[in-house]
């Protein structure tokens, strides 16, 4: 049997409602899972997928000036994020990965917030039950089992929320995911796994993990799949709410594979081309998620340039608030190591930060004070 | 609205990274950038990437040439920003402290993903010069160590040294205050050897002997008493010496007291009786198999007892007491029968309380949990108190037969010794029999050899021949 290198062999198997040059095109299955979304909502996803490329602009020049110790790009992945991050409830739990700051944009995540992970001024940037996402798992495909563990409990409670979980093709390599979804199928917990597939592992082509269509994976798991253009928001938003639908009803897992591609670096720090061809990215460039909905919206007049100017307006004022936030951020002090790591008080960790404040008084009080923060300085410098 | 000029640093582009190379100037001095404008091309050990201008404002001053390879966090370029309403104005990068900082920035080690960072040997993590000794406005004492709940191990008694005096925890290591603390030694009123004052484990060891000799024929001196308490391991024998000495104290104290107390005040006599308890041991594989006796475990010391309950009522002097004080000798009209355990405390006798009117499965019952109470180190006061005769079970250890000492106030004891398969004499035949040894000691001040022998042989019948009881009862 020949392998079949080529995981996206199967490209007449996407679901998409919008070609890359901005045709809507009719699908008997999905068309009436987005039959709600009027102008007024296409220009709105329009506006989240502008300004979460420009938080991630934004975060990356902050970085390439000292201000970020480390981004994760997600240019190319607006609309996988944005169409799924849209569709979910806000009794929803997300658990993501550390690349989905567009979908933690969607749950109302304070800009500063986000960036105090990656600036290394916190372990975790925010409280995961204010915006009911919890902080971004940096373990590849750990959260699978969080989420599925999530949703247990949520049928437990007999609620009807969701855990959505997010990762990427490299982590369905993991055993945690596996594991997770083996759980998910035998629990039939409301749990969505939605996989962004955007072709590189850092530096490992999806191909050389997966010989066929990584969504062919969840059947054998019993757990129904779907691929969707991870390029088309308004398809992905439509899979996502199928999915909702499913696991709301008491119809268990279900798996979604967005395939998409990673225009930027795995991180700041790494070189892509140094592993992958400049024609593969212009092949992408073509199928990018934004000039296809701009193209959209423009044939059916939606895209006046007030329109445009209204939403370049909104992203100028984020990035500004994110970079604002950014460099304001306090340094964190000496002795926050101790909080957070006990919910209640714990009398040895009290001894154990009373010593070290005594240990600290040992030194001029300027030369303390610095203590702390001297590693993250010399970043800065 | 004066201009400031801004100083831009190169960053860490990677993570970890030392160095950079200046590739290519998108600007020139003189030029008016914008905020995230691109300026420079920058090669890392990583990549090639684009700097964006963290500074909207006019290029003032370009330190370093394309080509150059640069360290990361010398200035590489200088901005004339606007001085009010800068978006930027607040950088950290400017911040006042990289002024009087001419000093080079410390060299800096390639840290590649997955490769892990060098340990950095200059600056910071280097021991930071203390403020003053002791001495100069002293901090707020170190809260002494105190009990905290259960994440807390055992913690040795601390040095009573006035927290105010302790500012400072003296100069060791791990193991050697470990040592210490097993030997109970105070570290603070020590001087270290050791490099800096370090205190060594020869320092711990040669106070150990310092104050060993000091305190000899001292028994049970403070010292002896923590090592023990710690429970470790003495520390000496580590050493190589050739004998430890561990204070008199606790269940062996006692033991030794009790055995001093008995066996010079009560005159012993001990009685050996050989005998063929195969029949026994054929009823308890009965009794194995039996409904009735299906959840107990019936073992040779549960007819052991019975057999003595049994032979006791006939010969009562046996369950008797000596009372020096009141000039009495008490006879007792109940059984309270004492089971020798070994512990991990040592020697205990518990007792188990009217043994006299349990049957045979009461007995094992009881036989039983007091056991488990015994091992597991349960065994209360009352419990051990009040025996009236006791059985050893040298069996278990696979011995024959001893001469036990009495509990002190019994009037016996016997020792019940292992089963053994043995050539013995069966029906005018030489056969291999089960054969067990019973030794029995009894207070001759209470017992007459003859009631001695006579308790003993009726035992010896029982197990022999277990129907011979009908004639006893």
């Amino acid at each position: 049997m020949p392998l079949n290198n080529d995981a996206d062999a199967t490209q007449d198997e996407l679901v998409q409602l919008i070609a890359p040059n901005g045709e809507r095109r009719s699908n008997a299955a999905y068309d009436r899972w987005v039959s709600d979304v009027d102008d007024a909502a296409l220009q709105a996803l329009y506006e989240d997928m502008i300004v979460i490329r420009r938080i991630d602009a934004e975060a990356t020049a902050l970085q390439r000036q000292g201000e970020l110790a480390l981004w994760p790009p997600l240019l190319g992945q607006e609309a996988a994020q944005i169409g799924s991050g849209r569709a979910l409830r806000e009794d929803d739990f997300v658990f993501s990965s550390y690349r989905e700051n567009g979908v933690a944009y969607c749950r109302g995540v304070d800009l500063t917030d986000l960036l105090r992970v990656w600036r290394g001024n916190a372990s975790a940037g925010w409280d995961p039950y204010a915006i009911n996402m919890a902080p971004p798992q940096v373990i590849i495909g750990a959260q699978t089992l969080h989420a599925t563990g999530y949703a247990m409990g949520v049928l437990a409670d007999g609620a009807d929320s969701v855990a959505v979980t997010y990762f990427g093709d490299g982590a369905t390599s993991q055993g945690d995911v596996n594991e997770a979804m083996v759980f998910a199928a035998s629990y039939q917990a409301p749990v969505i796994f939605f996989c962004q597939n955007n072709h590189w592992a850092i530096s490992e082509p999806v191909g050389l993990q997966a010989h066929v269509p990584i969504a062919h994976r969840a059947p054998g798991f019993g757990i129904p799949s779907v691929r969707v253009d991870g390029n088309d928001v308004l398809a992905c938003l439509a899979v996502t709410r199928e999915a909702l639908d499913r696991a709301r009803t008491g119809g268990g897992p279900t798996f979604i594979e967005a395939v998409t591609y990673r225009m930027g670096p795995h991180t700041t720090a790494d070189d892509p081309t140094r592993y992958r061809d400049a024609n593969e990215l212009e092949d992408w460039a073509a199928k990018d998620p934004i000039a296809r909905l701009a193209a959209l919206l423009d044939a059916r007049g939606l895209l006046s340039a007030e329109v445009a100017d209204s939403v370049k307006a909104t992203a100028d004022d984020v990035a500004a608030r994110l970079r604002e936030g950014c460099i304001s951020m306090p340094e964190p002090q000496v002795l926050d190591v101790f909080k957070h790591v006990y919910s209640e008080p714990n009398s040895w960790l009290d001894r154990q930060q009373d010593s070290y404040e005594q240990y600290l008084k040992y030194f001029d009080s300027a030369d303390a004070d610095t203590a702390a923060s001297n590693s993250s300085r010399e970043v800065n410098r | 609205m004066s201009p400031v000029i801004k100083e831009f640093r190169l960053p860490d582009l990677g993570e970890g990274l030392t160095e950079s190379e200046i590739v290519a100037w998108h600007v020139a001095v003189g030029d008016t950038v914008e905020l995230n404008q691109v300026i420079a091309d920058v090669e890392t050990a990583k990549a090639v990437v684009e700097l964006p201008s963290p500074y909207a404002g006019v290029v003032a001053k370009l330190h370093e040439q394309p080509g150059t390879v640069v360290e990361v966090g010398s200035p590489i370029v200088s901005f004339d920003v606007p001085g009010s309403g800068g978006p930027s104005t607040n950088s950290p990068d400017a911040s006042a402290d990289t002024n009087d900082d001419d000093a080079p920035p410390p060299k800096r080690e390639p840290n590649l993903v997955g490769y892990g960072a060098a340990v950095e040997k200059t600056g910071r993590p280097a021991r930071r010069a203390r403020r003053s000794s002791g001495a100069a406005e002293p901090a707020a004492p170190v809260r002494a160590a105190e009990p905290v709940g259960a994440p807390v191990m055992a913690e040795a008694p601390q040095p009573s040294v006035p927290a105010e005096a302790q500012l400072e925890r003296p100069r060791s290591t791990p193991p050697v205050r470990k040592l210490a603390r097993d030997l109970g030694i105070d570290l603070t009123a020590l001087n270290g050897s050791g490099p800096q004052g370090l205190i060594t484990r020869e320092d711990v060891l040669a106070e150990q002997q310092k104050s060993a000799q000091e305190g000899s024929g001292q028994q049970g001196s403070d010292r002896g008493v923590q090592s023990a308490e710690t429970g470790g391991a003495p520390a000496s024998r580590m050493n190589g010496e050739r004998e430890t000495r561990t204070p008199i104290k606790g269940v062996r104290k006692h033991t030794a007291a009790a055995m001093v107390a008995s066996a010079f005040t009560a005159p012993h006599v001990t009685e050996f009786l050989t005998v063929d308890v195969t029949a026994s041991m054929d009823l308890l594989a009965r009794l194995k198999t039996s409904r009735a006796f299906a959840d107990v475990r019936i073992t040779p010391l549960v007819l052991v007892a019975k057999a003595l309950c049994i032979a006791l009522d006939r010969n009562p002097t046996l369950n008797s007491r000596w009372d020096e004080a009141a000039q009495e000798i008490v006879q007792h009209h109940y059984v309270n029968l004492g089971i020798a355990a070994a512990t991990p405390r040592g020697l205990v006798v518990p007792n188990v309380r009217d043994a006299h009117t349990l049957g045979l499965r009461e007995l094992a019952d009881a036989l039983k949990g007091l056991t488990e109470t015994a091992r597991a180190g349960k065994t209360s006061p009352a419990d051990l108190s009040g025996g009236t005769i006791s059985i050893t079970n040298v069996g278990v250890f696979g011995i024959d037969a001893g001469t036990p000492i009495l509990n002190p106030g019994e009037a016996a004891i016997l020792a019940m010794g292992s089963v053994r398969k043995m050539p013995w004499e069966y029906q005018n035949e030489i056969a291999l029999r089960q054969v067990m040894t019973l030794s029995l000691s009894f207070d001759h001040r209470l017992v007459d050899g003859e009631q001695g022998s006579r308790f003993l042989a009726d035992i010896g019948t029982i197990l022999s021949d277990p129907g011979m009881v009908l004639t006893m009862v």
